[in-house]
């Protein structure tokens, strides 16, 4: 299905709100709620922060992003990057119990991801991360 | 972001507007660190108008909780609401901080 808006750029924390502000876009043009925009905005700044920060290991590299909608049913982010294979989905949950002295922060960005998203897909298509971010159209 | 501070008798009440991403969680935890810097050790942080926060933002309020506990010092939070309210229950920060519906009650339990 043909994108609704595509952007690639490199793969940094300038670009973040360039970003943002396209997926945000598009969710509004499919009729989302400002609570769902919100939520797929924070899905998709994490999914962004962590490619910027350890996709391309210090080099340069791209990220490109697009939006499409299926068949007025599902609202989907599809994210590329060229960088080393990463599944977020391998990530183990974070211990979210833990007091504050030995509370960790890392994981809950993807933790968040999985929260608040209807569907979270990724594969590794040759040299490229594919992760899509699903999000059901409620009419 | 915007971030505002007004002194209680026993308690900074920082007030921050907007979003905190993770843009602007940098600038949010050096002002928060350049409060306890000049001395300040008990906060109360309004999150009222706080529209959105990501894991950068919760890394830097673990960060400075976490140098605060170092100190003596303490961070209780008022004011959550919405997508903020959401992302601080789905990441446990409901069990490992003091949340308030408002200021007051937060200063009450000062």
């Amino acid at each position: 299905m043909e994108a609704l808006s595509e952007i690639r750029v490199p793969a940094k924390l300038d670009h973040l709100h360039t970003l943002i502000d396209l997926v945000s876009n598009c969710a509004k043009e499919q009729g989302l709620s400002g609570k769902r925009i919100n939520e797929i905005e924070i899905a998709t700044e994490e999914a962004l922060v962590n490619i910027f920060r350890y996709a391309y290991q210090g080099q340069e590299g791209d990220v490109e992003i697009s939006c499409r909608a299926e068949h007025g049913k599902t609202f989907i982010i599809r994210i590329i990057d060229a960088g080393m294979a990463f599944n977020p989905l391998s990530l183990a949950e974070p211990d979210t119990t833990l007091d504050i002295s030995e509370r960790q922060i890392g994981g809950v960005g993807v933790f968040l991801i999985r929260k608040l998203m209807d569907d979270v897909i990724y594969r590794r298509d040759g040299d490229k991360n594919i992760l899509e971010l699903v999000v059901n159209i409620e009419v | 972001m915007e971030i505002n501070t007004r002194q209680e008798k026993n308690a900074t009440v920082v007030v921050v507007q907007g979003r905190i991403d993770a843009v602007t969680a940098p600038e949010f935890e050096n002002y928060l660190s350049d409060l306890i810097s000049k001395g300040n050790r008990n906060f109360i942080v309004n999150l009222s108008a706080l529209e959105y926060i990501s894991s950068a933002g919760l890394r830097s309020i673990l960060a400075t909780a976490k140098r605060l506990k170092t100190e003596q010092g303490d961070i209780r939070f008022a004011g959550l609401q919405g997508p903020v309210e959401e992302v601080f229950k789905i990441s446990g920060f409901y069990s490992i901080f003091k949340i308030f519906d408002s200021d007051a009650s937060a200063l009450d339990n000062a």
